[in-house]
């Protein structure tokens, strides 16, 4: 296989990075970057001159993920950014999320796309309240993946019972996660043991290294080939003499596998009707799987609009006004008693009210607190929500794509909040 | 038969889905289309995500009048082969209408005039949606974006006040005046987007590929020479074979020597590549955070 061939054929992996402030997380992607040679000259050449601006004497590579300026200004990373690196074996996206308590908005997001959540901890400190918080966000997110880094081994002389005491602490409060693949690895970022490069520091660690555990996960197996939804973002109808009588729903496949001849329902209507064909660009397609963006088109002429889903008739979701959901606030301003805002769930879009507060959830802990259901910015809160018309959700444990939702304020038209499904 | 996808089935996937989602929750978009190869990958992007139905959305290029030729002619040609519309909005008749001021000096270039031609030309046919082919793993502020970029009635971009955007639920809400910036190749990098140009044989401007041409040293790159360009003292004109990593202004746009004149050998070039390829890109280098000031004042 020649290069090319082989660089076509590579999987994608998605993975968020959370530490606190000052374990080492910049200094990790910097490293991954560097050692994976994804840095180029001119970014090495700024890099450098910004670290002697400074009055350093090494290059800092946390500087190659700090973006704006006063981020750069004030050495903090503010907002989510997005960096990207290949290997031979797979293409990376991370979600470089900021550590700070306030921010966890932040992490949330970055977390909301990711297949995996690389969590750092300081050897020195061990489990802290914010690598609690981190992993259970990751949790709460459902990545079914995390990778512990144990970072600046340099600082505790390569030893391995400072490992192993991290790990038994982070393993005691792990049970409480529902995460189903956790890893550990022993690393410095700073001199790059164990993150490409095998550390010749730490004989007694027969494990993978990063880069090697990042490579090969096996990630197939994450998005769900099972339950058929089709959620329609829009109707297509040529109008050309070519294809004039032809109506297409488009859509993005968010689980299951469709063949044409399948039994499908169209919901909210109820209708039945038949899969007459899956058609993409290069042609008909036999089979689509998600996350497949096809255009699908039916036996029966049938009133299909954007917001409706397509589904099997024996494999349906709930479908219900009222959604029980667990909500992380992302807004300044917390809501009102009965507060109404817009929500969208898959391409539906509609009014809906926070019905009920019935508790929020002690990050740290995952404690319920049940007798304080004030609402305020960073908060996982477990609501009820009432929408006018029926929704068609699954647990997000389920599914990702039809077990979430987002509000928006009216007025202001921020998102405000994020929610995962949870009968 | 395996389900999973490769990674450039994975992007087209995503990006579809992107635009899919633009032409349905907003009136008046426009696919913003610059002749360069992200624009170009862009308008094939949205050939698949409507078809068999045409590409309902119109073109929109922001014409400093300092092109390449092929650019134009490429353009053309593209637009009547989509059966697109095509909306111009022109650097030049900014400058005539006195909105802007053109730049003086050796180093001049339209490229921070087109800010205001690219705001008037939105508010003019009250487009509510932009779509770019901006990527995140271009530039450092270019990291921060959302695919669903708000700005505000002067058209201004607030980077440390951005919609949190998770899942795939894009919040495209906004006030009379405001519009939106939408990127939907955000997530492909530099080495995507050839890989994607070679698999699916798309047609881009000769000017990616090598080619002899007349240029000039300048600020360490090799600048086309052009009716656009004054030369100093000094500088002299050399024929190089050369290929444009990007296309901006003729008269910002640094080549690179190369010979890599089909799609494969550019392929290997970028995998080899040292540099980015913004580092021959002129209006980067006016400062660390060039591109950070210039998307907060509205720049694509």
């Amino acid at each position: 296989m020649s290069d090319t061939q082989s660089y076509l054929d590579m999987q994608l992996l998605r993975f968020t990075t959370a530490g606190s402030v000052d374990d080492g997380k910049s200094t990790l992607i910097g490293r991954l970057l560097f050692d994976s040679k994804s840095i180029f000259e001119d970014q090495m050449e700024s890099v450098e001159s910004s670290s002697s601006k400074r009055g350093l004497d090494h290059v800092d590579l946390a500087l190659f993920t700090d973006g704006l300026k006063d981020e750069r200004e004030q050495g903090i990373t503010i907002d989510v950014a997005y960096r990207y690196f290949a290997t031979p074996k797979r293409k990376f996206i991370i979600a470089d999320t900021p550590g700070h308590i306030q921010y966890t908005r932040n992490m949330v997001t970055g977390a909301s796309t990711a297949n995996l959540a690389l969590i750092l901890v300081d050897a020195r400190k061990g489990v802290i309240e914010q690598t609690c918080r981190h992993s259970f966000i990751a949790s709460l997110l459902q990545i079914p993946h995390l990778v512990v880094c144990i970072n600046k081994m340099d600082l505790v002389d390569y030893a391995e019972e400072a490992y192993q005491k991290v790990v038994s602490e982070f393993e005691d409060f792990a049970s409480k996660l529902e995460v189903p693949d956790i890893r550990f690895v022993p690393i410095s970022a700073l001199h790059g043991d164990n993150v490409v490069n095998r550390s010749e520091n730490m004989p007694w660690y027969h494990g993978e290294t990063l880069l090697h555990t990042l490579e090969t996960i096996h990630i197939s197996s994450d998005l769900d080939h099972v339950n058929v939804r089709f959620p329609v973002q829009t109707v297509i109808r040529p109008h050309s003499d070519e294809y004039h009588d032809y109506r297409g729903y488009a859509g993005r496949i968010a689980g299951g596998i469709m063949k044409p001849g399948d039994e499908v329902v169209v919901l909210p209507s109820g209708f039945n009707s038949q899969i007459k064909s899956i058609d993409t660009f290069e042609g008909p397609v036999k089979e689509a799987f998600a996350p497949m963006s096809v255009t699908i088109t039916l036996e029966d002429d049938i009133d299909v609009s954007r917001g409706d889903m397509i589904v099997r008739p024996n494999n349906q979701p709930q479908v219900t006004q009222d959604i029980d959901v667990m909500l992380c606030w992302l807004n300044n301003k917390g809501p009102q008693p009965r507060a109404k805002y817009l929500v969208q769930h898959t391409t539906n879009e509609a009014r809906c009210m926070i019905k009920e507060i019935l508790y929020k959830v002690d990050i740290n802990s995952l404690h319920r607190i049940e007798d304080d259901k004030e609402i305020s910015m960073n908060d996982i809160v477990r609501v009820r929500l009432r929408t006018p018309n029926p929704f068609f959700v699954d647990e997000y444990a389920e599914n990702r794509h039809t077990g979430s939702l987002i509000l928006i304020d009216e007025g202001t038209h921020e998102t405000v909040a994020a929610g995962m499904v949870k009968f | 038969m395996r389900y999973t996808l490769n990674h450039l089935k994975e992007l087209e996937a995503e990006s579809i889905f992107v635009m899919r989602e633009v032409f349905a929750k907003f009136d008046n978009p426009v696919i913003l289309f610059s002749g360069g190869k992200d624009s170009i990958v862009l308008t094939h992007l949205a050939r698949k995500a409507f078809w068999p139905a045409r590409v309902p959305i119109p073109l929109m290029h922001v014409d400093t009048g300092h092109n390449f030729p092929e650019t134009i002619a490429f353009r053309d040609k593209l637009v009547e082969k989509m059966g697109v519309k095509l909306i111009v909005g022109s650097v030049q008749e900014s400058i005539n209408k006195g909105r802007v001021a053109e730049e003086k000096g050796k180093n001049a270039s339209r490229n921070a005039l087109q800010t205001t031609t690219l705001l008037d030309t939105i508010e003019e046919h009250h487009i509510d949606a932009a779509m770019g082919g901006a990527r995140r793993d271009e530039e450092k502020a270019r990291a921060k974006e959302r695919f669903f970029s708000h700005r505000d009635d002067f058209g201004q971009w607030d980077p440390k006040n951005q919609r949190p955007e998770l899942w795939y639920l894009f919040n495209g809400k906004m006030q009379m005046g405001e519009h939106f910036r939408v990127f939907p190749i955000s997530n492909w990098t530099e080495m995507d987007v050839w890989q994607y140009i070679l698999q699916e044989q798309i047609e881009i401007p000769s000017l990616y590929i090598a080619h002899e041409r007349e240029v000039v040293r300048r600020n360490d790159t090799w600048l086309p020479v052009s009716d656009y360009i004054q030369l100093e003292e000094g500088e002299k004109t050399e024929t190089k074979k050369i290929r444009f990593r990007t296309l901006g202004d003729i008269t910002i746009t640094g080549g690179v020597e190369s010979d890599a004149d089909t799609l494969e050998k550019i392929v290997e070039e970028v995998a080899a590549a040292r540099q980015t390829e913004r580092g021959n890109r002129a209006d980067d280098k006016r400062g660390e955070t060039a591109m950070e000031d210039r998307k907060r004042q509205g720049y694509f």
